[in-house]
């Protein structure tokens, strides 16, 4: 048996005690975690510097203290997210319990990414965790000292049998998909998507996918453009432009052109200083073969701003490209890095009919003062999520879901959903064995009577308020009455038969 | 068929076929499927599908087709299955028409864009959830309720503002060919589309790229559905069958029990995904349980079955064979057990002196054969039941409340009834669906046009206060975090994270 095997073995074999279910252990268990982030934060800097040159500022403000946030909102609402759900009760269901009850799934699968490996890796864990589910977590490879790390950390806090960690690289997850999950909650590209969907397909095995895409930047010719260059080098440099929501390319009108790029151009100074290869607030691409990637995006298009590298520190500069055309390189997959194109449109209906052409991408940005002309973009384009006049911050509303459409992904997370996508909403009716009288009519021998009563009672009615529903209650009683009535003189009638 | 086919631009695209027995019936080829789709994706394009007032529209428009062709449905499903009108009408058209006005009655609430909980930093913002249309959908239903598990989808994804491609099963080839014909009359020709394909052809299509597939129907099948949507990254709902479990314990009112079984399994033959499949009964009342059941079903199909219009068939050769041989070599005939080959006729049948390993516990019994296994107590049913993989739905028969709750909270299964079978997969308030092996997703009445829609994230924000927004750009100095951090414990009072950002 692999590793993998035992891991998910063992993980299986510890949910079905069931000791992941009670509230207390859930909660002690994201208590626990909550620990891990408070106490051993300098090692989680350390590594972090060592594989994308985070500063340690900026692992926390980019990746724990969201963390610490999402933690403490599932130990405080966990009581709610868990209870059984009442819902609306009809003219048949209205002396029974009908409600939904949230369950865990059982064995959730983990994939992590290597841009903000705490960050989309712990986040569903505090999803699974707070579901009552058992999780096997496996972070990115590509961030060696991290995941090396978490796998260190993770057990000294959780419970490792429920929640094992499994590094290792693409022979290890696919031994790891061999096996069946009941979740597979994965966080990457496009074209590994499309494999963890297939391979979770053969267990028929519901996956959750956050992918990625281009997301758009539209900028509105009346708006405060430098405020907007400024949010937008924010959001586009940090992580050295390797987050998925990072706006990926900038879409104005030619004579704003200049504008925005001598704005980006001042917000990259005061950001980076003039020299960003020595500022410890600048960070690095991963590793070589994103370094080459992105560099080769940038061979036919005219760098305005930046553009120089070093490949032996995998350096890019906070770089701008000016009048880029759809069919440029750079234009054909989605960047995850530090260059931003600017392509020059007629206005906001070309810059429309443009987005539409590609693919849904994972979040959209349109900065503007006219709510009309937003709301022209959020009617008439689709998205993940959409953000008007800043970048990326809509990820930490807890109470917004996050997640991609189409090529960007499917399913989301985030406070409540990360609950409800990681359980199983289950319907419950409870009925009792009384009012057999109702439930003749629709027995057969069938009459066109017993018709007339189950289109009577069945058919959807408005609702009618807590008034209407006593008085049908009392309507319904004297029915009852009258139909016991029926079905008890027949009854004994075929009892006389029978002798 | 009986009734000659209405002229239709759509028959140019059909070619005739027949099936292995000879009947004519409509076969839709792949390639037309690809112009159809075209269309729907352009009319979607066009923004056809977007207002309320079409949505309720086409929305009654589905109650008008049932309503005015009542009889036809009738007719369809009585040669399909030889579904007495009673079930046809109940199940199948009125289960519709409810979901129908569910939705209309609450359309405009649901496409309502929902206002979220604010933080302290979005306290000026606007933070929304618009539901969205997806596109093109492709709904794929199973034969035992030909109409309903096409139908009922089709509202939801109606109400979501999407165009549809419409797939009834092949086997209940008169009910797709009437679908196929009303359709047209009643919905959006453009945005609505019935195509008839085979179960080799399922790959095929779902390759042609739609923006959601929902499949109800077998395990086999819904795999190789699951593997053609993973290559497009297409999300899918599958509805999956099981064996569904019903423990009746000895304290219960046998009674009633009896007939509310009898009734959940035996209603169409005994061909329904959510019926109950096999009993755990307790040893003490197993007698009374299989001697009640036997007045049950004297008393609803008379002395001979086979007579009474209140009794379905089977709906093809494959599955008569299928289940007979499962009750030929499975434990000891109680009551029932007549078959007749021409008719597809399976009397309602009681299995007794089953076990776990005889063939009718190993698969799925679509029929109206109900084994019983006996079991000495709760947990020794519960862990019968965990064995196997998660069924549709759970059932419990007991007036101990204790009991009920147990079986519920120990077990794990897509919905759960007490003390009645069926009813919790007909309401339009319950999300109906499977887990683990049963499926995955779910609908009905809200939950299907969340199934059908994306729930698009909107934060709007205005570019004032940059004084605030300041504090987390580089260069990160300590103190800026410390301000931050300080913040972000204030707000973690109320909820979430990242205060000041």
């Amino acid at each position: 048996m692999s590793q993998e095997q035992k891991a998910v073995a063992r993980a299986r074999k510890a949910f079905l005690t069931g000791r992941s279910k009670p509230l207390e252990h859930r909660i002690r268990q994201l208590k626990n975690l909550q620990r891990l982030f408070v106490e051993r934060q300098t090692e989680i800097s350390d590594a972090m510097k060592k594989d994308l040159n985070k500063s340690e500022v900026g692992t926390q403000l980019f990746e724990t203290l969201g963390l610490e946030g999402e933690i403490n909102l599932a130990i405080k609402k966990l009581k709610e997210w868990a209870a059984p759900r009442p819902v609306e009760k009809n003219l048949l269901t209205l002396s029974d319990t009908v409600y939904i009850q949230p369950e865990p799934l059982g064995v959730v699968l983990i994939i992590g990414a290597w841009n903000y490996p705490w960050a989309v890796t712990i986040q569903p864990l505090i999803g699974a965790m707070a579901a009552g589910n058992a999780a096997v977590v496996k972070p990115s490879e590509v961030c060696a000292h991290t995941s090396k790390v978490m796998e260190y950390l993770l057990p000294i806090y959780i419970d490792k049998e429920l929640y094992p960690v499994v590094t290792g690289g693409v022979p290890e997850t696919q031994e790891l998909l061999r096996q069946r999950f009941d979740h597979i909650f994965y966080t990457g590209n496009s074209m590994v998507g499309r494999l963890i969907m297939e391979a979770a397909a053969k267990h028929l095995t519901p996956v959750t996918l956050e992918l990625g895409g281009k997301s758009p930047c539209y900028i509105d010719k009346n708006c405060d453009i430098s405020i907007a260059c400024r949010r937008i080098t924010w959001g586009k440099y940090t992580n050295c432009g390797q987050t998925c929501i990072a706006p990926d390319y900038i879409l104005c009108e030619p004579s704003i052109q200049d504008r925005v790029i001598e704005e980006v151009k001042k917000s990259i100074e005061d950001f980076y200083t003039d020299n960003p290869k020595t500022c410890t607030d600048y960070g690095r691409i991963i590793n070589q073969r994103h370094f080459k990637r992105i560099m080769a995006m940038t061979e036919d298009s005219t760098v305005a701003v930046g553009g120089d590298s070093d490949e032996s520190d995998c350096y890019i500069a906070p770089t701008v490209l000016r009048d880029v055309k759809p069919e440029a390189k750079v234009m054909q997959e989605e960047i995850f890095g530090p260059l931003l194109p600017v392509l020059p449109v007629g206005g906001l209906d070309e810059a429309i009919k443009f987005i539409n052409q590609g693919e849904k991408p994972l979040a959209l940005y349109i900065f503007s003062p006219d709510k009309k002309v937003i709301k022209r973009m959020i009617d008439e384009t689709s998205s993940g999520g959409v953000l008007a006049n800043d970048c990326l911050v809509h990820y930490s509303v807890s109470t917004l879901p996050f997640g991609g459409v189409g090529n960007s992904g499917m399913g989301s997370y985030h406070g409540k959903f990360s609950f409800d996508q990681l359980s199983h909403l289950r319907g419950c009716l409870i009925k009792e064995l009384k009012m057999e009288g109702v439930n003749s009519m629709r027995y057969p021998p069938h009459t066109p009577k017993k018709l007339g009563w189950a289109r009577f009672f069945i058919l959807k009615n408005p609702d009618l308020g807590w008034m209407g529903r006593m008085a049908l209650l009392a309507i319904l009683a004297v029915v009852a009455a009258v139909v016991l009535q029926v079905s008890y003189g027949g009854r004994e009638e075929r009892d006389i038969n029978e002798y | 068929m009986s009734s000659p086919p209405s002229p239709s631009p759509n028959r140019w695209f059909k070619a005739l076929r027949r099936t292995r027995l000879g009947e004519p019936c409509l076969k839709t080829y792949p390639l037309e499927c690809v112009e159809l789709l075209k269309r729907a994706r352009a009319a979607f394009q066009a923004g056809r599908t977007a207002k309320e007032g079409f949505r309720l529209a086409q929305l009654e428009a589905v109650v008008r087709m049932l309503v005015e062709h009542e009889c036809d449905f009738v007719d369809a499903l009585g040669r399909d299955l030889h579904k007495p009108r009673f079930e046809t009408v109940v199940s199948e058209l009125i289960l519709v028409k409810n979901e129908a006005l569910h939705a209309i009655n609450n359309l405009k609430k649901w496409m309502q864009p929902q206002h979220v909980e604010r933080n302290l930093s979005t306290t000026l913002d606007e933070c929304l959830v618009v539901n969205e249309p997806l596109g093109v959908v492709l709904i794929m239903g199973t034969w035992c309720s030909p109409v309903q598990l096409c139908l009922v989808p089709l509202v939801g994804a109606i109400a979501a503002g999407n165009c549809a491609m419409i797939n009834p099963p092949e086997y209940t080839s008169h009910t797709a060919e009437l679908l196929h014909r009303l359709i047209p009359s009643y919905l959006d020709n453009e945005c609505f589309h019935v195509i008839v394909t085979g179960t080799n052809d399922l790959a095929q299509i779902v390759g042609l790229k739609f923006e959601h597939v929902f499949f109800i129907g077998n395990r086999e099948e819904a795999g190789r559905v699951a593997q053609a949507a993973a290559l497009t990254l297409t999300p899918v709902t599958l509805v999956l069958g099981g064996k569904n479990p019903c423990y009746v314990d000895q304290q219960c009112d046998i009674t009633t029990t009896a007939q509310r079984i009898a009734w959940a399994r035996f209603h169409n033959a005994g061909q329904s995904a959510v019926a109950p499949d096999y009993i755990l009964c307790h040893v003490d009342v197993k007698e009374r349980l299989v001697q009640a059941l036997k007045c049950c079903l004297m008393q609803f199909y008379g002395s001979d079955p086979r007579e009474s219009r209140s009794f379905g068939r089977m709906v093809n050769l494959e599955t008569f064979n299928r289940t007979r041989d499962l009750l030929w070599r499975s434990g000891k005939v109680a009551v029932g057990g007549q078959v007749i080959e021409a008719e597809k006729y399976i009397a309602p049948t009681i299995l007794t002196e089953v076990v776990e390993s005889d063939p009718i516990m190993q698969h799925e019994v679509f029929g109206p054969v109900l084994p019983i296994l006996t079991v000495k107590n709760v947990d020794e049913a519960v862990a019968f039941i965990n064995k196997q993989e998660k069924p549709l739905c759970v059932y419990a028969y007991s007036s101990n409340s204790k009991v009920i709750s147990r079986l519920m909270s120990e077990t794990s299964s897509g919905s759960f009834c007490s003390n009645d079978s069926i009813l919790q997969s007909l309401m339009v308030v319950l999300p109906f669906g499977g887990v683990g092996a049963s499926g995955m997703g779910s609908y009905h009445g809200r939950y299907s046009f969340d199934t059908f829609s994306h729930r698009k994230s909107c934060l709007l924000r205005g570019t004032r206060f940059e004084c605030v927004t300041y504090l987390r750009y580089p260069p990160y100095e300590d103190r800026n975090l410390s301000l931050m951090t300080w913040a972000s414990t204030l707000s973690q009072k109320s909820q979430g994270w990242c205060q000041i950002l």
